[in-house]
């Protein structure tokens, strides 16, 4: 996509700063490598055990907190589907105002401003289907975080989406074998591959593989997710 | 979608288990019949799926069956078409990951006791780098439609955990040969269709040799 790939070169590199494991994940193949290995491997904790370390790892986020306690108040099945979908609910949140904040900023045009539009409709899209799913299963969802994103420049931000994007597709399949509910899972799977379309064309935008870990996906669990968007939680 | 908007009225008229037409994949797969003439689209075999006695084996082997054709599509068919640029290094690494699921699958068929389904032989109506992508367009998609319809029903977790880890790989290549060739890779907008078995027999099972 040499075409899709011009929007980014309007703008020059701002070399990006020292922060959050996102940014350092998303500069260091290595260190990504060795994120997501431990993020795989991670995991056989009971749900409840796996709410508290999300809590405990993220202790400026009461939205966990909303979550764990929305899971007690209900049948324990129900109750562990509506705290995924909560936990899922949030990264669509941040996704989409992640988009909204870039679209916002006018870096990009033609082509490729054109799909990350269309990628933060979508997310928008996954944001009400999760708000109704905790709804309909008796919950209630979680808060809009309002995210905060740094927006330097176009090859920042694309670099940026790409990694959110890796991070929200490793973030689903990590919950997906997690989820009791069919219909969930259902709907859990069928937003999981378009969060992976999404990854897969940033990946061609920022000259990157669009299949980064191979044949295999490598799953996230819920408290690396939650530590690496700990950075974009105001 | 409507009937009109399918070019060949021969192929409007195929009868496909009661499916509705307009399923998004029965649409490409059409299309696809309509683009590369009637000729190509047999009358699909269901038993070619080989049935091995239900539950998570019969499923894995379904998946097994589609990845022996993809794999034999980009290692086989992508050698014999001859491409060129993206198209090339595409259909490599994406050969090597597809060869990598019929090892995976196969694999976890035997951990399961069942037996992996044989290599059926593949027809691919591909003549050249445009037809080739256009195709491997639709055997994605209908990959990522046949993992997402295929997951609620599967027992065990691991095997589901193992179907996801493939799933978002044949997504990742659906998204990436689409806007290779100018299409949406988000086909589907928000929420990716799953797709039954019938559906994606409807697409896979003219490709395969009766």
């Amino acid at each position: 996509m040499a075409s899709s790939a011009n929007g980014t070169e309007t703008h020059e590199e701002t070399p990006p700063q020292p922060a959050g494991i996102v940014e350092r994940l998303a500069r260091d193949d290595v260190d990504r490598k060795r994120f997501l290995k431990m993020a795989g491997s991670a995991g056989a904790a009971s749900f409840g055990a796996f709410v508290l370390a999300a809590c405990g790892s993220s202790s400026s986020s009461s939205k966990s907190t909303t979550a764990a306690s929305t899971a007690t108040s209900v049948s324990s099945s129900a109750g562990g589907d509506i705290a995924i979908l909560n936990y899922a609910l949030t990264l669509e949140y941040l996704e989409s105002e992640f988009y909204s904040k870039v679209i916002a900023a006018k870096l990009f045009s033609g082509k490729v401003g054109e799909l990350l539009q269309t990628f933060g409709s979508q997310e928008d899209s996954h944001v009400v289907a999760l708000k109704a799913a905790v709804m309909k299963l008796g919950g209630t969802p979680a808060e809009n975080p309002k995210g905060k994103f740094p927006i330097k420049s176009a090859t920042q931000v694309a670099q940026l989406a790409y990694t959110v994007e890796n991070l929200g597709a490793a973030a689903y399949l990590g919950q997906a074998a997690k989820i009791q509910s069919p219909e969930v899972l259902a709907s859990a799977l069928a937003i999981h591959t378009v969060e992976a379309r999404h990854a897969a064309t940033l990946g061609t935008l920022v000259k990157k593989s669009v299949t980064p870990q191979g044949a295999f996906a490598t799953p996230a669990d819920m408290s690396s997710v939650l530590a690496a968007v700990k950075p974009f939680l105001p | 979608m409507t009937t009109q908007e399918i070019a060949n009225p021969e192929l409007a008229a195929t009868e496909v288990h009661g499916i509705t037409r307009s399923s998004f994949i029965l649409r490409g797969a059409l299309a696809a019949g309509a683009l590369y003439g009637t000729a190509s689209v047999a009358p699909f075999v269901s038993q070619a799926f080989a049935a091995t006695g239900g539950g998570d084996v019969e499923i894995l082997n379904f998946a097994l069956t589609l990845e022996y054709l993809e794999a034999d599509f980009y290692n086989v068919k992508g050698r014999q078409v001859g491409l060129s640029g993206e198209a090339r290094k595409y259909a490599r690494v994406f050969g090597a990951e597809e060869a990598a699921h019929v090892s995976a699958l196969s694999a976890a068929i035997k951990q399961l006791g069942g037996k992996p389904v044989a290599k059926p032989t593949f027809v691919f109506p591909a003549t050249d780098e445009k037809s080739f992508l256009a195709l491997a367009s639709v055997l994605e998609n209908t990959g990522v439609g046949a993992y997402n319809g295929a997951g609620p029903s599967l027992k065990s977790k691991e095997v589901l955990a193992s179907a996801g880890s493939i799933v978002q790989i044949e997504a990742r290549h659906a998204a990436a040969i689409d806007l290779l060739i100018g299409k949406s890779p988000t086909p589907n907008e928000g929420f990716d269709k799953p797709l039954s078995k019938a559906e994606v027999l409807a697409a896979a099972g003219p490709l395969i040799k009766k």
